[in-house]
Order: structure tokens, then sequence, then C-alpha cells
């Protein structure tokens, strides 16, 4: 019996040492995919052939005496924007339901297979990746694992519910605006937006360009470091990679956080959101013993320039089908695009100007700090189809609010590592541990650390249908 | 923090952006669906807004944009 919530690291453990064999471990996640996915509705496609393949490939391997990779035997899932073999890359669209399959892996899809892993399928996300609630009106609503009749997050909801569903341990998503830190919020997960140029994105669907990342999801910061160490390498076919070797964190989870500096976040990242937000970024700095603060500025601006680049670099990446096929899209989509095409060049610009110009604010914050703390989300997952939410005395639209704090962030490509608060009887959610470039090290350190003292955990619920 | 420099022309929110939508969309080539034009002006709409936070911050003219080319070397 391969239980639900067996994680990553464990699960590798188990097929080394001969405790169970990646064939059974395959079947059990198979089997829980078949059993569960019907309510959660996570997956758009089960790559089962290919599992149990890649599986009796690690069985075989192990029966030779060879070495197995660090992943080995670990089942896992991607968002449906990663190319894999055999399969139509959906990107969450009906348009792209008639084109042909990808003809071979992702670059992370290969990592991951050269790491022992076994791919379980591809995974529901918003069309395009354009929302933050995977309400897809062609594939289908996520729901929430610790709660069905809630969002689970988007773009990336399908990854986020299928391991906080217990399905899979581990999987991967993408994130230009907070992607895989607001469904990793909802499902109270692990979840790593890397520094951006780190993990190569050939092979993935784009959504824009200067702004995407890929990055993986888990149930521990042990495993997140597994994954994303997996993921790490040199790939000459994405443009935006940055040419540095790859930096392990595994090793570092369990290390010590003495004389790490920590801040939270003030101005923009103290209002916005509910109190549930801010309480949560009170207990983490708590646990790590800090009372001070720092002032990101103008990261309202910030966003709004995030706001702007995503709107104009989306569309222009799918002007032939809102020329010839507006119909087909998600109607929410499409008016975001069809708007996004019509922007005046100037206000994009300014905002690529501001993109330079927010960076080197943030750069100044940490000559003094190595970690900043702020919301991942504004409040805890809506309910599925809820349109307008209180914030501040205002009523607004609950959907793109829910990136007012990760899309500061990612607009200058630092790293962030998203930590999961469970709350009894509530639903979990999530605080950002912020970075300075290239310094994924620190979160995972710190990450591990509010691990290791309780404060931050995951845990996995499967509703019944 | 080097000063900013002289203000930006800035979008009145109050303006109502429907007559920009169907102008830019003839000038575009790029025809908007009678049915999706309040969809596509209430996003234009929400979209003046973010450019009235953006061209709000005035920069210096030394800060170039974001995106950085860079030529790569021929290798023979």
């Amino acid at each position: 019996m391969i239980p639900g919530d067996l994680g990553v690291v464990a699960t590798a453990d188990l097929v080394r040492g001969g405790g169970a064999s990646a064939t059974d471990v395959a079947r059990a996640a198979l089997d829980r995919i078949a059993a569960g996915d019907g309510m959660l509705n996570a997956f758009t496609d089960v790559t089962a052939d290919r599992a149990l393949a890649e599986a009796a490939a690690i069985d075989a391997a192990r029966a030779r005496g060879e070495a197995l990779g660090p992943l080995a035997g670990v089942p896992y899932a991607v968002k449906n924007l990663f190319d894999v073999a055999g399969i139509t890359t959906l990107a969450g669209a009906a348009i792209e339901r008639g084109k042909p399959p990808a003809a071979r892996d992702g670059f992370l899809v290969r990592k991951m297979a050269a790491a022992g892993s076994v791919l379980t399928g591809a995974l529901n996300m918003d069309e395009y990746a354009y929302g933050f609630t995977t309400e897809n009106a062609h594939f289908g609503n996520v729901r929430n694992p610790h709660d069905p009749e809630r969002s689970a997050g988007g773009s990336s909801g399908g990854s986020a519910a299928a391991v906080a569903g217990g399905l899979v341990p581990a999987s991967l998503g993408s994130d230009t605006n907070g992607s895989i830190r607001v469904p990793a919020s909802l499902c109270g997960l692990f979840g790593l937006k890397p520094t951006f140029g780190r993990l190569s994105r050939a092979g993935s669907y784009p959504f824009v360009a200067s702004l995407d990342h890929l990055g993986p999801f888990a149930r521990s910061a042990a495993d997140l470091a597994a994954v994303y160490d997996a993921c790490q390498g040199r790939d000459p076919d994405d443009p935006a990679q940055a040419d540095r070797a790859p930096e392990p964190v595994s090793p570092l989870v369990g290390a010590s956080i003495a004389g790490v500096r920590v801040a939270v976040a003030d101005d923009h990242f103290a209002r916005n959101g509910h109190a549930e937000a801010f309480e949560a970024v009170a207990t983490v700095a708590g646990a790590l013993r800090t009372k001070r603060t720092v002032t990101l500025p103008d990261a309202a601006r910030a966003r709004a320039a995030a706001f702007l680049v995503t709107n104009a670099e989306g569309a222009n990446l799918h002007l032939p089908d809102l020329l010839a096929r507006p119909q087909d899209f998600d109607p929410g989509t499409r008016d975001r695009l069809l708007c996004g095409a019509l922007l005046p060049a100037g206000w994009v610009l300014q905002a690529q100007r501001l993109r330079r110009w927010f960076l080197d604010r943030a750069l100044e914050v940490f000559r003094e700090v190595d970690v900043i703390l702020a919301p991942a989300t504004p409040y805890s997952a809506p309910k599925l189809g809820q349109a307008t939410v209180e914030v501040d005395g205002e009523t607004i639209p609950v959907r793109p609010m829910l990136g007012v704090y990760t899309q500061p962030i990612s607009f200058v490509g630092l790293p962030v590592l998203a930590v999961p608060l469970q709350r009894p009887g509530r639903m979990p959610i999530g605080v950002q541990l912020i970075a300075a470039p290239w310094n994924e090290a620190v979160l995972f350190r710190v990450a591990a650390a509010l691990e290791a003292d309780g404060v931050v955990s995951a845990h996995v619920s499967l509703p019944q249908a | 923090m080097t000063a900013p420099t002289s203000p930006l022309p800035v979008p009145d929110p109050g303006t109502d952006p429907a007559a920009y939508v169907d102008a830019a969309a003839t000038l575009a080539g790029l025809p908007v669906d009678p049915a999706f034009r309040p969809g596509v002006v209430a996003n234009m709409a929400l979209a003046m807004k973010m450019a009235a936070l953006v061209m709000g911050r005035p920069l210096p003219g030394a800060v170039e944009p974001a995106p950085v080319y860079l030529p790569p070397e021929v290798r023979t």
C-alpha cells in the first residue's frame, strides 16, 4: 500500500531501497487519480502507459544494479502547457485541441525523466495561463481539495489540486504574475517561483515571454528542493535563461538560519487584503523573531506595469487567432487579449522602464535584508463562481485581486518560495518568502526552518465524490 | 535614487475608452465583434487605471526598458 501523502523524497527512498517497486508506486498513483480526479478535475490527460513504462524502466535499472536517479519512481504531473511527447500541448485552450501532439518533451520534463521520475499526466489550467482561479470554460473548474466548493487558484490550479489532493507528490507549473504562488496559497502547498532566467522554459507554451517562469509544487520544503534541483540545468533553447551552473538547494534543507536578516514588506503589502493574510505574515515573522519592516516603493505601480506588459505581450502572441477565430477563446481571456492588442505603445514601454526602476529599488532593499515576507494572496480560497470580494471597504472583482501581492515581485524576477499555513477549521493561506535574484538557497533554508518549527506545513485532503 | 524627470501624459480614468477601442481596432485591422466590444471596452477602462499608475511615475532618461538584447557571438 502506497499512501497518497507519501512525499517526493520518501517515495524515492522507498524505491531505491527496494521497499516498493516503481511500478507499484506508479499503479498506486494512477489508482488515486482514477478515484479522485472526478471530483478535482485536475487532469486533462492521464499518461498511464507512459507512467508504467517509465516505472518499469526504473525497476529494470534497479534489477541490473544500476544507480537510480534522485527522483527514482516519483510520480508527478505537469500543467498542460508543458510539451509532453505524444500529447497535444493544450495550454488550457480549446483552440489548441486539434493541434498535433508534441514531438518531444519540454526541457523540464526531460530533466524530470532523467532524475527517474514518472509522468502521470497533464493538468488543467486557466486558458493560456491568463487567470488566477482555473475556472476554465472549455475544460471545467478545478476544485480545491480542502473544500470542493472553492477555487484551487490559478493559473496552475490543476498542478496545485493534484498535489494537495494526494494524487501525486509533486507537480510542475508556470508563474507569470503569480500562477504558482496563488494556487500554492489557496491549496496550502509549498511552491517555488525561481529567479527569472533560472529554469529553462523551452518546450512550454509561452504566455508573456519577458515575465514567464516555470517551477515546482510539493508538500514539504525538502520535496520542493528535490524537484527544483532536478529541474536545474543549462539549456541553449531558452534565450532568456541565464548562463549559470546549477546551484542545488537540497543540501541546505535543515541548515541553520542564524544571521539571516528577515523583514516584513509594508505599504502595498500591508493593505489590499483581509486580516487573515496579514495574520499569516505576522505568524511567520514572529516565528523568525523579526519586527523589522521594509518598503518596496512603488509596488502598486509595479503591479500596474506588470498588468500592461502582460496584456500587450499576451495579446501579441495570440493575434492570429484573435483575428481568425476570436469566438473560440474563453470569453474572459478573449476580451482581455483583444484589449491588449490595442494598448498604446507608450504605456507598455514605460511599464518596461518601470520594471528596471522597481528592480533597482528592490536591490537597494536587499542590501539591508536577505528575505522579505509578504502575503501570497489577499485572502484564502474564494468560492468557485464568486465574482466580487470586499477589501478595504470596497467591493472589487475577486479574481484579478488574487495577484495583488505576487505581481510586483515576479515583475522583477525575484525568487519566491510560497509557504503554507494550516488553520484548523479554515482554509490554508500562504506567505511569500522573497529573496534577492539568484538567492533561492536562503529561501529553502528559511522554509525548512519554519517547517521544522511546525509553523508551516502542507497536508493532503481528498473529498469524496 | 536619481531624481525623476518632468511629468508624463497620464490618462484620465474618467475618459470613455470606447471611441479609442473602435479607432485602434480599425487602425490595427483587428475587428472587434459588437458582441465582444463591451468586454473589450471594460478591459481598456481597467488598463487606463493601470496606465495612470505607471505614467504617474516619471523616470530619469537613463532608466532603460528592462529587457536587454544581447547579440550572440557567431562561432565558426
